[in-house]
């Protein structure tokens, strides 16, 4: 079964009287344990398609499965359950708390999915040693570099055992060495894990790294190429 | 939803990250409350201080005056021709059922020497209920008895604060002091009153057996009459039916026709007293209620600041929400950082206020009583102002969107 189904996606933003379609009926299927790569150029429709990915807007039109469940009606506080469960987030901007250690970040999603206390800090000391952070835990961000930042970030995302991360252009704020590692890392958790990502990048580069790259143009997908068809890498 | 402990945590952690603004926030409710409690306090100690001068004064307390005569068209003051008699007084105490006690007096300034010093006074001419009826003790020494009234005798009963300034450090009991110039023995020594609601001094004063005031201090002029009889209801509840009682038998006694106007009035002092105890209690409302307007006023910079804040981070809300975070969750968040400042305000501000009512008890000397109440009531009320005030934003701040939210900048 796929992780994720969209079948006929459909994204109306009503501007006072225009209204504007962002996305015009996106059928699309992600299986479990892919590496997909989103492009497309801006005002394509690809930021609403990783919003209704991410579970933070709901679909005008159609149905969203994620993980055998229809998510596409739920309301505001459901989803927000489904991102805690499902879902790991890893931004351009970081995202992460300012004037909080790198260990009380991670466990921003056990804080929401109730975990106690001992619980949360012993797998967020985990998560990081996964990143390589270890011994940063009590660091805040701006004590810490882009890259390490971002790799908070990875942690707080796999801390919940999510199957999905969502990476919004993850390099976007980083320099071409890191951004290689972070990409890196990630592709390893993809590998590894077995973490199904799910990647929004204007970058070829940095879409050279998936396995699977999904082009959207004018809110439709046009153009799916799979790793037999299309030999991503080189 | 995540438990109510770790909300909390996670609130006092962000009100930690900004102590100084945390702290400014928290000034408003702490002289808020401050403001309340020791106005209260103030409030509380002026409206006990006058219950207990009107106790000292005593109580279910009615005056009869003599009343205005008419000599020639000119109609005298109420009391400027004595109309009634000591037998009026035995009268009402013997013939009125809701009458306590009676007693007739007779008042008026007198030199009082001793030695070589020498005080000016208020003499009293009465008879022995009324000191239990103006609730008098006998600090030492003896009252006078009835038989020294009957014979007129020249002794008398000394108020604290003639026996200081006549006698110094000496036992004034069985000494002799002239009292315009008639030389009476003092026998008894009051206890000591202090000052009435009026600011005047209860002890600075002088009993005599009335019929030794008539007939030896103030002259003729109120032979076998006296000016005011002083009347102790039963109990408080048979006031009125006194005052009733006591009006038809002076009526009676008096002879006096009903289209006349009456030569005596009866006054209600417990009346007066409670007009003056609710007047104290009023002006100490209103003093409370002045302060509570500052409390409102930190309120509202509560929920300024935090409207700010929440402003501010908009993104901390978007990256909660990201991660999980439900309506609830920010909307406890929120609230609780309200309602920990104001909390907070509120236990600084009872201490501060508590000190601020010492302070004025001891620099300006005015009785303040700070009650367990108002302290509760202080209390409860900044936890309200936190939650009222803390609200508004809380739930601005809930009911943001995570997209537009991670989107701020």
């Amino acid at each position: 079964m796929a992780l994720i189904e969209l079948a006929g996606i459909r994204k109306t933003y009503s501007l006072g009287e225009i209204s504007v379609e962002a996305l015009r009926g996106i059928s699309l299927s992600i299986e479990k344990g892919e590496f997909v790569a989103i492009m497309g150029p801006s005002g394509s429709g690809k930021s609403t398609l990783m919003n209704i990915l991410g579970c933070l807007d709901t679909p005008t039109e159609g149905t969203y499965t994620l993980d055998g469940s229809d998510v596409s009606r739920l309301g505001k506080d459901e989803l927000a359950t489904i991102r805690n469960r499902h879902i790991g987030f890893v931004f351009q901007g970081f995202n992460l708390l300012p004037r909080t250690s790198a260990l009380e970040n991670v466990e921003l999603p056990m804080l929401y999915k109730g975990l106690p206390k001992a619980e949360r800090r012993r797998r967020a000391a985990e998560a990081l040693e996964r990143v390589g952070l270890a011994g940063r835990e009590h660091h805040q961000p701006h004590q810490l570099s882009g890259g390490q930042q971002q790799r908070v970030a990875i942690a707080r995302a796999l801390v919940n055992e999510s199957p999905l991360i969502l990476a919004d252009e993850p390099t976007g704020n980083l320099d071409t060495k890191t951004s290689v590692e972070v990409m890196e890392f990630l592709t390893e958790l993809n590998r590894v894990a077995g973490i199904t990502i799910v990647l929004v990048t204007h970058e070829p580069d940095i879409a050279r790294f998936s396995r699977r790259l999904i082009m959207v143009r004018d809110g439709l997908v046009v153009s799916d190429r799979h790793p037999d068809e299309g030999g991503m890498h080189a | 939803m995540i438990a109510f402990g770790e909300i909390l945590h996670v609130s006092l952690r962000s009100l930690r990250a900004n102590k100084m603004r945390s702290a400014l926030t928290t000034l408003g409710i702490v002289i808020g409350v401050a403001a309340v409690v020791a106005m209260f306090a103030i409030g509380t100690g002026a409206s006990r201080n006058v219950e207990a001068q009107l106790a000292s004064m005593g109580t279910n307390l009615l005056v009869v005056r003599s009343g205005s005569t008419t000599s020639g068209g000119a109609r005298t003051g109420w009391g400027g021709s004595p109309t009634l008699t000591f037998a009026d007084a035995d009268a009402i105490v013997k013939e009125c059922p809701a009458v306590g006690k009676a007693a007739p007096t007779a008042a008026g300034s007198v030199q009082i020497v001793y030695g070589n010093s020498n005080w000016s006074t208020r003499a009293e001419g009465t008879t022995p209920p009324m000191l239990d009826i103006r609730n008098w003790t006998i600090g030492s020494g003896r009252s006078f008895n009835t038989s020294e009234v009957r014979s007129a005798a020249k002794v008398c009963l000394l108020g604290q604060t003639v026996v200081d300034n006549l006698f110094g450090g000496e036992d004034p009991i069985g000494k002799v002091v002239r009292v315009k110039k008639i030389p009476m023995v003092v026998v008894g020594v009051l206890g000591k009153k202090g000052t009435n609601a009026m600011g005047q001094d209860q002890d600075d004063t002088l009993i005599i057996p009335i019929t030794t005031a008539q007939k030896r201090v103030f002259g003729s002029r109120f032979q076998g009459k006296v000016s005011s009889i002083l009347v102790q209801a039963a109990d408080s509840n048979s006031i009125s039916a006194a005052i009733e009682q006591i009006d038809a038998l002076l009526t009676e006694r008096h002879r006096i026709r009903s289209e006349e106007d009456k030569d005596f009035s009866v006054m209600n002092l417990a009346e007066l007293m409670a007009a003056a105890a609710e007047s104290t209690k009023t002006l100490s409302f209103l003093l409370a209620a002045v302060a509570s307007i500052s409390l409102l006023v930190g309120g509202i910079g509560i929920m300024n600041i935090m409207l700010v804040s929440v402003t501010e981070r908009t993104r901390e809300i978007g990256i909660r929400m990201a991660v999980g975070a439900r309506t609830p969750d920010i909307l406890l968040q929120f609230l609780s950082e309200a309602v920990i400042l104001s909390v907070l305000g509120g236990v600084t501000g009872i201490a501060l206020g508590a000190l601020v009512s010492l302070l004025i008890s001891h620099f300006a000397g005015w009785p303040t009583v700070i009650s367990p109440l108002s302290i509760a009531l202080a209390f409860g009320f900044s936890a309200l102002v936190g939650i009222f005030f803390g609200y508004y934003p809380a739930s601005k701040a809930s009911a943001l969107d995570p997209i537009e939210a991670l989107r701020y900048e």
